[in-house]
């Protein structure tokens, strides 16, 4: 049976609007954000199936032909990054069941939170750089008001940061699709790397448009040197939404430069490929450098974001289809992760004695449930054997070794022992330290706090003993990518 | 003509420029009003102002007259201005709401989020 790809857009609108006939029934609410993020979770999974077997699925939106009308499309990448949101936001929709306070959904935190998943859902599909920059902006306002709601003063703070120079990234977006417009005359991902491939266009005016576009796609990702909104901002919001943020946002931004870059511009590659080789580089080593001295566990973690960011940014600079799926690997490895351990942190901000690492302690004793939870995924970060961590860093280093980059393979290594050194700082002071006298009280925990951090917890140990299926998975949209789908 | 518009286009960028780096909050939502402005000029003057001759089809032909303004970049224009005004709405009140709730127009106070022991 065919997957109407159309779906993913439709669910969320249409779970939008019923909640927005129902806000003042913040239950009603949530039992719709359940349905659709578990409708758009089963539908990613079976997208996957079916891209495996049938190859990429292609819409022409209103029947207008590309390059001119705006095609959707789900290749193996796109399939595999819906499949994964589905299941995070679906895991974050059932943890915020318990945090979200009933005040802020009556302000329509849930019906944002559909528009959010609405705007990552279209940028995943779709193949026209302009429609990107739309779907881009439905994300990105959505998340400008999920970070404000609650209205505590960091939020407001971390608001300001965030929105400044997400909207100036925004217009220099814009400003590249002016340039790629005026060069190649197309704005069709496919399309353009045609045109490319056979010259097409000025080579000054291709560089140009892509280092715009770099710029802009890097701010959302948080690479080297544009991501100081993300420390300042990420730590901020309610646990759901900076769990929600850290596994998804960024990841579009990636995902944004590797549909560019790996698709589009493939035939620039010897231009940019230093810029991202030592961009990435220098992401890693900043963000977790930036982690080792913050006693703050969410800042810490957002940290570790960009360091992670990093990682899966060198394997698009390496640019080999091999390199692109261990990034590809990397990136749903690391959702996955991300999203566990900013559930954890919400853990351990209740029943730990807060998020000042030297005021909480004594875990160990008092949680063991969380010490597994929180093990399973620390350890997947800091890249431990036998868990997905250490198959997306192998991978990843493999790659490095094949293409001769030996001073970013040591690079990555020491940046790693460091992730391993801040996920055991967060052990030792929140987990193993006995419990100090200013604590903050401890406040009730539920099971939907609990249960996400299982579900992502499973997946984590799934990817772990069985990582093959996903690398099959990651190189079939590897060679996809190389290989875009033609236009008329 | 556009000599003209692609100086103007570098004007507003570099005031957009100015006023975002600014400290007031005023003063950075009014860059940022710049730089949208002249990213939409952009749009527009970049790919080639055509002659003039607007681009509909005539009684019997197949293709628009011969020298038409291209569409396309107007209707990204549009949609860009639409979505800018819908950010800059929010972003006003944003600004407005941190004033009130920070008590200072200063974007170098904002310091409270980056310190090592945030404020909750």
């Amino acid at each position: 049976m065919d997957i109407p790809i159309y779906a993913f857009l439709l669910i969320p609108i249409i779970a939008a609007v019923l909640q927005i006939l129902g806000l003042r029934h913040p239950s009603y609410q949530r039992i719709i954000s359940l349905i659709s993020t578990g409708l758009i979770a089963v539908l990613g999974c079976l997208l996957v199936v079916q891209v495996k077997h049938n190859g990429p699925i292609i819409l022409d939106v209103g029947a207008w032909k590309a390059p001119l009308g705006i095609q959707l499309q789900a290749d193996m990448l796109s399939a595999l990054m819906l499949a994964i949101t589905g299941v995070v936001t679906f895991c974050s929709a059932l943890h915020g069941m318990a945090e979200i306070p009933t005040r802020d959904e009556r302000k329509g935190y849930q019906i944002i939170y559909q528009f959010l998943l609405l705007g990552v859902c279209g940028s995943f599909l779709t193949n026209d750089l302009f429609n990107l920059y739309v779907w881009f902006e439905v994300m990105l306002l959505s998340s400008f008001v999920l970070l404000a709601i609650g209205g505590k003063k960091a939020q407001i703070e971390g608001s300001v940061k965030y929105v400044s120079l997400n909207i100036v990234s925004s217009f220099i977006f814009l400003l590249g699709i002016a340039v790629v417009y005026t060069t190649l005359g197309t704005l069709n991902f496919s399309d353009i790397a045609y045109r490319i491939a056979h010259q097409m266009g000025s080579e000054a005016g291709i560089r140009l448009a892509a280092v715009f576009l770099l710029i802009a796609f890097g701010v959302k990702a948080g690479l080297f040197p544009l991501y100081a909104w993300l420390p300042s901002s990420y730590h901020t919001p309610r646990h759901t939404v900076s769990a929600i943020f850290a596994g998804l946002l960024t990841k579009v931004g990636v995902y944004a430069l590797i549909r560019t870059f790996a698709v589009g511009f493939e035939a620039q590659h010897h231009f940019f490929a230093p810029i991202l080789w030592w961009g990435s580089l220098a992401t890693m080593v900043m963000g977790v450098l930036g982690a080792a001295s913050q006693f703050h566990t969410r800042r810490i973690l957002s940290f570790h974001i960009i360091s992670q960011i990093g990682y899966m940014i060198f394997g698009l600079a390496l640019g080999t289809a091999g390199a692109i799926a261990a990034a590809i690997f990397y990136i749903i490895h690391h959702i996955l992760v991300k999203t566990n351990l900013f559930f954890a942190a919400a853990a351990i901000d209740r029943i730990g004695g807060g998020e000042d690492l030297k005021r909480a302690g004594g875990l160990f004793r008092t949680a063991p449930w969380l010490v597994v939870l929180f093990l399973i995924s620390a350890l997947s970060l800091g890249g431990i054997p036998p868990f997905s961590g250490f198959w997306a860093k192998l991978a990843l280093i493999r790659e490095m070794v094949n293409g001769h980059a030996w001073a970013a393979a040591v690079i990555a290594l020491l940046v790693g022992l460091l992730t391993l050194y801040s996920m055991t700082k967060i052990w030792s002071e929140a987990f193993w330290k006995d419990r100090p006298g200013n604590a903050q009280p401890a406040r009730p925990i539920s099971a939907a706090h609990v249960i996400p951090m299982i579900l992502l917890a499973g997946g984590t140990i799934l990817l772990s003993l069985n990582p093959t299926f996903l690398f099959e998975l990651a190189d079939i949209a590897a060679q996809q990518l190389f290989h875009p789908i033609s236009t008329p | 003509m556009e000599t003209i518009l692609i100086l103007l286009i570098g004007f507003l960028f570099s005031c957009g420029f100015y006023l975002v780096l600014r400290r007031s909050f005023l003063r950075m939502l009014v860059g940022v009003l710049f730089f949208g402005q002249a990213a939409n000029l952009a749009l527009l003057v970049l790919p080639g102002i055509g002659g003039g001759i607007s681009p509909i089809v005539k009684a019997g032909a197949t293709l628009p007259p011969e020298g038409y303004a291209d569409p396309l970049p107007q209707a990204l224009i549009l949609t860009a201005i639409v979505i800018g005004f819908g950010v800059i709405a929010f972003v006003t009140v944003l600004l407005k709401k941190a004033h009130h709730d920070l008590q200072t127009d200063d974007l170098d106070e904002l310091t409270h989020t980056d310190r090592e022991e945030p404020r909750a």
